[in-house]
Formats: structure tokens, sequence, C-alpha cells
């Protein structure tokens, strides 16, 4: 049986989530080395001067000591400058925008957040889906990702970085899945009554089966065009994922300008 | 004739808001029919309802905060409980149309009219006291602040009953806010109720601020006055700054919804993330709009209950001031991921972080402040170790938050919500149930049950990490926040481990409720009659315990800080000669009147009663003008009465003494 804590953000599947683990979990240890001390301090020296100890020494003048605050500004301030240079680097290393190293080409999925569904649209192939991404394993994938109504936030914990959908504009996210699997994906930002379904299921498939994916979403017809997202724009719950053969073409930029005819 | 007002708006189709509604009713009706039936009415009008006195306003503001906590806090059980049942293909017993309400309401109602008040209460009572005078600088605006607090609340009630809440989240981020997917009353609710006590809020803190700048006992100088003033002092400056951002965005907001303008639609050229800056540029002072307060409390009973002045007093100061200042360069960590960039994510996490170091310097000082003290454990000191222990996990969670990488898987998970709360339960409601019970031997003169006092810190301390781990667990494992329900069935041991936090923090709440009860029933065994039961350091334990109206017949002259500790090492100063006649300001309605109309036209407004909202605006605009015309606003205490007032208080000291 799968233990539970192989999902989400601390079993990353891609190098993008691997990353920030590691930032989370270094952060989490340095910091630590400073409460854990700090909590124990605490309690013991409230113990130790306890008014029923006979032993302690009282100091009911002991309110100033210029070593004392220079080392308790100190700390803090060597703590933070360390995490603070690691939180600037890191935040250009692993900015949503910035492409993942890699060999192979990557490819682009458009992503449009509906009322309350996910629409993925591959322009480069012409087939959609919706309520499922389907993704070629060990290829960069480059999001582009709008919404067609109210903010949602794409996200996938175990591929790492999520990033709002907000309509009238286009957030990029570049992430990768080292390996073939499937991982949950959700909209972290509420979005109204069925924002709790607007999950979907990521496929990360061999890149020969992605293609025969795409082979056969062609093949199996079903055609997104205007009226056809106009349907789908349309409120509704707990959608079932869906695929379409074929695209009409630059709908994807009409969806940002919220105008699809 | 009634704008949007039709029976549908009453919801008696739909069992829970219908039976809580009437719940509310009835015991609303009850409270008001055995203080009529006992003949308290006047008296309640006379003293509390139209008092301009600052320790009675702070009461009044305390009671709000625990009668709407437990509003909040019914909420917080719901929000659990459905979160408990509804995994798998479980939908749970309250449908999205109510739980979106309950969560939107949970996080209004707990900051704006439970820790707000809390906070405010507490200033209200002791900041005039502590800094030797008799009143704050507007009396009687600080009534009306008050009382525009309580329209807020009233407000926000109403719509269990008529009507409906925002199903937005707390912070009613547009575009779902907007008329277009929100077309109900909810929204309107939420921002007319927040218009109104925020206007009360805002003048609260020019009232302190003037207070605090102007108002002092001869001889306390800035460097004298007692960290819990200094405190308050930077919480009210961010009031000032921080809530016309707050209005200012609601006001664009209204005018999206009731004019058709477009400042943060999706069409129009509207820009909602322009609304979720101008938010948070409010939202993260807000945040030390009440801690601060909190930490000055903290540091109050650290140094009384260890029997030592405060470690590192000028410390203390600075890092108040640094973080008051540096609270409004960190807004955008409340959303690294609307996609700013690498440099505006880095910059802000980075100035996150920097609070870190003031907040982590007064960790410091307090447990120096420990340090050769002679430590007594009682409550109010209970919940200060609690609050160290609690809030350094709080703090490295935060630091955490603010990485933005790190940031960009934890967001809006429960992870953050884990952390929230442990800030706010940790840091500003421990504060505020430390000072309560500090207090609360000066505002009533005798002191509440230990044990029980002890019992509820054990509660909310141990309810607390019950209910709260599990969610930093689950944010791990890529739980968000706001489900309705979820499908992952393995998370399901974790939230019922936080439901039963939940009921654990609720028993503490019970204690607080029964502690209060059981100590008023044995006020006599409990009283304080010396005005000074924790051995306290400063001003307001020099006066009788609850202060007279005028707090002080002769104001103090301060030599240092920590003025009272040094007054009781000298000699008990002579009884004065004589005393001079003092005035103070008389109580007057116009406070609740305001309240009342705004009420009104807060109401007529949601619904589009356009004509009733007129009247509620013209009375307003009557109830300020017939006040400025009253002549007659001041009485004279005689120095008669303040003589014998000290004679009695020194005699009823003499007996505690020998008793």
């Amino acid at each position: 049986m799968q233990s539970i804590w192989q999902s989400g953000v601390l079993d990353p599947q891609g190098p993008i989530g691997a990353a920030e683990r590691l930032i989370l979990l270094n952060a989490t240890v340095i910091m630590l080395a400073i409460i854990i001390p700090v909590i124990v301090l605490a309690l013991a020296c409230a113990w130790w001067f306890r008014a029923s100890n006979a032993r302690a020494q009282y100091l009911p003048e002991f309110e100033y000591s210029g070593p004392i605050e220079l080392v308790v500004w100190s700390i803090p301030a060597l703590v933070i400058t360390f995490l603070g240079g690691m939180a600037w680097i890191s935040s250009h290393d692993l900015d949503p925008p910035r492409p993942v190293a890699s060999q192979t080409a990557p490819i682009e999925i458009q992503v449009v957040a509906l009322d309350w569904k996910w629409l993925f649209i591959y322009p480069a192939q012409g087939v959609a889906s919706v309520n499922q991404l389907v993704v070629p394993a060990g290829t960069p994938l480059s999001f582009r990702i709008t919404s067609a109504t109210v903010m949602n936030s794409f996200f996938v914990p175990q591929l790492g970085s999520q990033i709002y959908a907000m309509a009238g504009m286009v957030n990029r996210l570049e992430l990768l899945a080292d390996k073939p699997g499937t991982f949950q994906g959700l909209s972290a930002q509420y979005s109204g009554a069925g924002f709790s379904d607007m999950r979907f299921e990521v496929k990360a498939l061999p890149a020969a089966e992605f293609q025969a994916w795409v082979t056969s979403t062609k093949a199996g017809g079903g055609t997104l065009d205007g009226v056809a997202y106009g349907r789908l724009a349309r409120p509704s719950q707990a959608d079932k994922p869906q695929a379409f053969g074929t695209v009409t073409p630059r709908l994807f930029e009409a969806a940002i300008q919220q105008a699809v005819k | 004739m009634l704008g949007k007002l039709t029976w549908d708006a009453i919801p008696f189709t739909q069992p829970i808001p219908m039976a809580a509604s009437l719940m509310v009713v009835f015991v609303i009706l009850a409270v008001l029919g055995y203080t009529f039936a006992k003949g308290w009415w006047p008296y309640l009008w006379r003293e509390w309802i139209t008092s301009v006195d600052h320790k009675r306003i702070g009461v009044m503001y305390t009671v709000l905060a625990i009668v709407m906590l437990l509003r909040g806090f019914t909420d917080a059980i719901m929000m659990r409980s459905q979160q408990a049942i509804a995994a798998g293909g479980n939908q749970g017993h309250l449908p999205p149309e109510h739980y979106d309400q309950i969560f939107s309401a949970h996080g209004t109602i707990m900051i704006f009219f439970v820790a707000m008040p809390f906070v405010i209460g507490l200033m209200n009572v002791v900041v005039p006291l502590q800094l030797g005078v008799r009143d704050v600088a507007f009396p009687v605006l600080n009534s009306i602040s008050f009382w525009l607090t309580c329209s807020g609340a009233l407000l926000v009630n109403m719509s269990l009953m008529i009507g409906s809440f925002a199903r937005t989240g707390w912070l009613v981020y547009p575009p779902l806010s907007e008329l277009a997917f929100s077309p109900d009353v909810g929204v309107d609710y939420y921002l007319w109720s927040l218009q109104i006590s925020g206007v009360g809020t805002l003048l609260t803190g020019i009232n302190f601020v003037t207070t605090i700048l102007k108002l002092r006992a001869p001889g306390m100088a800035y460097t004298r006055m007692p960290i819990f003033c200094w405190t308050a002092l930077a919480s009210n400056l961010l009031i000032i700054a921080a809530f016309p951002v707050l209005t200012a965005t609601f006001a664009m907001l209204l005018l999206d919804r009731y004019l058709g303008f477009h400042f943060f639609t999706n069409d129009g050229g509207g820009s909602a993330m322009m609304f979720i800056n101008l938010i948070w540029i409010w939202g993260h002072p807000e945040v030390y709009i009440l801690v601060l307060p909190a930490f000055g409390i903290y540091s109050e009973v650290i140094a009384t209950f260890a029997r030592k002045p405060l470690f590192g007093y000028r410390s203390m100061v600075a890092a108040t001031m640094v973080i008051c200042i540096l609270s409004f360069m960190v807004w955008l960590h409340h959303f690294f991921t609307m996609g700013a960039g690498a440099d505006v994510n880095a910059f802000f996490g980075v100035m996150t972080m920097v609070i870190a170091v003031p907040t982590g310097v007064k960790v410091f000082n307090w447990i120096f402040t420990l340090y050769g003290g002679r430590v007594h454990f009682a409550s109010p000191l209970l919940w200060s170790l609690g609050f160290i222990c609690t809030f350094v996990i709080g703090g490295m969670t935060g630091v955490l938050l603010a990485i933005p990488p790190a940031d960009f898987v934890l967001h809006n998970s429960l992870f953050l919500v884990a952390h929230f709360h442990n800030v706010i339960i940790g840091g500003v409601l421990f504060g505020a149930f430390a000072g309560y019970m500090y207090w609360f031997p000066k505002a009533f003169g005798f002191q509440l049950n230990e044990r029980l006092g002890k019992a509820a810190f054990w509660c909310w301390l141990i309810g607390f990490y019950l209910a709260f781990m599990p969610l930093y667990a689950l944010g791990l494992l890529g739980a968000t926040r706001r489900m309705q329900h979820y499908d992952n069935v393995a998370w399901q041991p974790f939230m019922l481990v936080a439901m039963a936090g939940a009921l654990v923090i609720l028993l503490g709440i019970a204690l607080i409720i029964i502690q209060l009860f059981v100590s008023i029933r044995d006020r006599a065994a409990l009283a304080d009659r010396t005005g000074d039961p924790w051995q306290g350091r400063t001003l307001e334990w020099s006066t009788a315990s609850p202060p007279p109206p005028w707090n002080f017949a002769v104001l103090p002259h301060v030599r240092g800080t920590d003025a009272y500790w040094a007054m009781k090492q000298g000699t008990r100063p002579a009884v004065p000669p004589g005393y001079e006649p003092i005035e103070m300001p008389r109580h007057t309605p116009v406070g609740v009147f305001i309240a009342f109309f705004a009420v009104i036209a807060g109401f007529a407004l949601i619904w589009h009663i356009w004509w009733l909202a007129i009247i509620g605006l013209i009375g307003i605009a009557a109830s300020g003008i017939s006040h400025a015309w009253s002549m007659e606003r001041e009485e004279v205490i005689p120095a008669d009465e303040l003589a014998a007032f000290e004679r009695a208080r020194s005699s009823l000291r003499a007996s505690g003494d020998r008793a």
C-alpha cells in the first residue's frame, strides 16, 4: 500500500517540485536549530526562576546588558540574512516562467479556468481536454494560463509551483514530470460553489504513449469551436473528463480577451 | 418600496440557518427581557450604554468580542465537522451554498468582531490608566467608535436571518465578489458592515494616537511610557494609515456593485489585481494592529509575574516601531503566486523575513525578563509562556511561507491556514486572554477564579495543537483551503483529529465563560481591596479597583519607567492636603443614536431601500449635529467627593492590609 506521505508536496515528481521541497526542508532545519533551543530556554528559565525555588538567584535590577542586546539582535539578523539570501536566489532560479533545463523541446499547453472545470488546449497537436491533463514525461511543459471567469490557481502539488489563472491576462508556468505517473491537480484558489470539484488528473505518459493519446484523441472526434466553448463555459460542477479531436485555431487568445465567438 | 427585500430572504426552508437565527433572536430577546424584568434598563442606559468612560467602553468592547467569539467559533465547529465527514463521495452536512458562507463569515467575524474589539477593548480599559490620565482625548468619539463597531457586528449577524452572507472568502476577492458572479446581497452585507465598523475603528485610531501623544501624566516622557502604551501607539498609528485604504478599496467595490463602475471587473478595463494589492496593503498591517498590543500585554505580564523590570525596554520600543514601519512593506507576500516576477517576489520575501528580526529580539527579551526573576505561575503568565512556545512555531512557518518558491507549493493550502491560526490564536488571542485575566481585577474589583483560568488555558493550548498540527500536515500533502468536500480519504484521519482539537478549544471557551460566572458568584471572596492584586509595576495598579470615573484624584508624577513600582519602593505619599474639583465629560447617547441610524442606513443600502437609507443618513447627521449644539457636556466632581472617595479607599486598603 502506498504511504500517505508519497503524495503532495513532500513527494515531488519533477525538478521544480524537488527544488522547492529541498528549500522547504533546508529552511525548516535551519530554523528548528534556533527555535527548539528558544522554546527550551524559555520554559527552563521560567521553571528555574519560579518563586518557590530558593536556589534561584533573584536579580530584581537585571534589565539591561549591552552584550546580551548585541547577541539578541545578531542571532535573528544572521539567520535572516542567510535565509534572505536563499529566498533571493531561489526566487530567481524557480521563477515560474523560467524554462526548465532539458534536452527535449518543450510542449506548450494552454490552460483556461472555467466555472468549474479546467480546459487544456494543446495548440501544436490541435487537441484539447477537460479536467484531464495528459502530458509526456521527461518533456518540459510550458503552460500558458488564463481564466474565462473568476480567479483560480493552477496547481499540481507533485510537480511544483502553482500560479493564478486570471481573466484578461496570461501567466506562464514551466514544469516537468520526471517519470510516467498519475498525479492530482487542483485549483488552489477558491472560486465559488463548484470549487471543491475543480480537480483534474495529470497523466504523465512515456513520449510514445503520449503521441498515441494525441492520435486517438484526434480520431475520437469532437470539435472545440466557439459554440462548444460557449457550452463548456456555462457553470457546471464535477464534470467528467472529456477530450476534443479538433480545436478552432486561436481559441485561447480569444478566451483571454473573453471574446470567443 | 422594499427594494430587493422579499419574504424569500428569510430562510424558512433551510433548517440550519433558520434554527440558528431563531436561536440568536431568542437569546437576544431573553437577555433583553430578563434585564427589563429585573429593572436594569435605566441603570444600563445611564451607566453603560450612554457612558463615555473609557473603562466602561473597554468592558463593552470585550463583551462584544466574547459574544462574537461564540458566533465565530460556531462557524469553526461547523467547518471542522463538515471536513471531518465530507471525504470520498460524502458531501457532508453542509452544501457549498452554506459552507462557503460559513468560512467567509468565520474569517470576517474573527478578525473584525473578535480580535479587533478584544484588543481595542483592552487598550480602552488600560491605556489611560497606564498613562496616568482621566480619559482618552475624545471620550464621546470613543463611544461612537464602539457603537459603530456594534452596528457592523449586528449587520453581519442579520445576514443569518435576512438574506445571506458573502460566499467569497473573508476578503471578497473580485471578480468573484462582483455583481456578475455574486449577484445576491451577501457581499453587500459584508461591505456595509465593514464600512460602518471601519469608521469606528479609524476614529479609535485617531483617538488613541492623540491620547498617547498629548495626554500623559506629568513627567511621563516617551521613554517612561509603559510598553503596552508603546505597542498601542504603534497599533493605532497603523490603524490611521491602513484603515482608510480598506475603506477606499471597499468604496470602489461598492461603486462597481451599485453604480456599474469597472474598478475590479473582468470587463471594462477593470483589474482584480488592483483590489488584491490594495486589500493586503490594509491586510498585512492589520495583522500587526492586532499582534503588537498583544506583544505589549505579554511584556507587562511577564515583567509583573517575574517581579522584574522588562529586559531591554529600549530594544523593545525600537523593535515595536520597526515592526510598525516594516509591516507596510510586505503585503505582496500574500500573493507571490500572482506572477509578479522574480525581483518583486524576492524583494517582498526578504522584507517579510526582516520582520522576524525585531520579533526574534522581543522573544529573547522576554526570556531575559524571566531570567533572574521570581516567577509566579498565575494564569496570565501561563498564557504568555504558551504564547512564546506556540508563536515561535508560527513564526517559523511564516518565514517558510515568505520564501517565494516554498510559497508556490504551500500558498492557499491548509498549511497556510494552520500558519495564520498559529499566529493569531497563539499570538493575538492568547495575549487577549492574558490581558483579560490580568486586568479583570482592575476593571471590576475582584479577581477571576485562577483554577478555572488555568484549566481554560490548558484546553486552549492542547486544543490548538490538536486542531492545527494536522492542518500543517495536510497542507504538505496537497490539501487546499476552503474545500467543501475532498476525494482523498487518507486525509480524513487528520481532519478527525482537527475536529477533536476544535472540541477541546470549545471546552476552553466554556471554561472561560464558567470562570466568569463562578468568579462573579464568589466576588466577595475574590475581592481586591488594594487595587494592586498582582504587585504591578505600572500606574493602573496605583488607583482603586475598579477605578473611580476620574481614575486619579490627583494625577501621579512619574519619575521613571515602572512608575508605580518605584512609588512602592519609596514611602507611600501622604494623603494630599486638598483636592481640586475635576471636570469630567457627561454621558451622552449620541454614540448609540448614530450607530442605530447607521444600522438602518446600512440595512437599507444592502437591500436597495433608498428612502430608508436617506432616513438613516439624516438620522446620523441629526444625531451628530444635535450633540454638537448641546451646551452642557461636562460635569464637575466636587473636591469633597474626591476626598471622601480617597478616605474610604485608604481605610479599605488598611483593612485589606490587616486581613
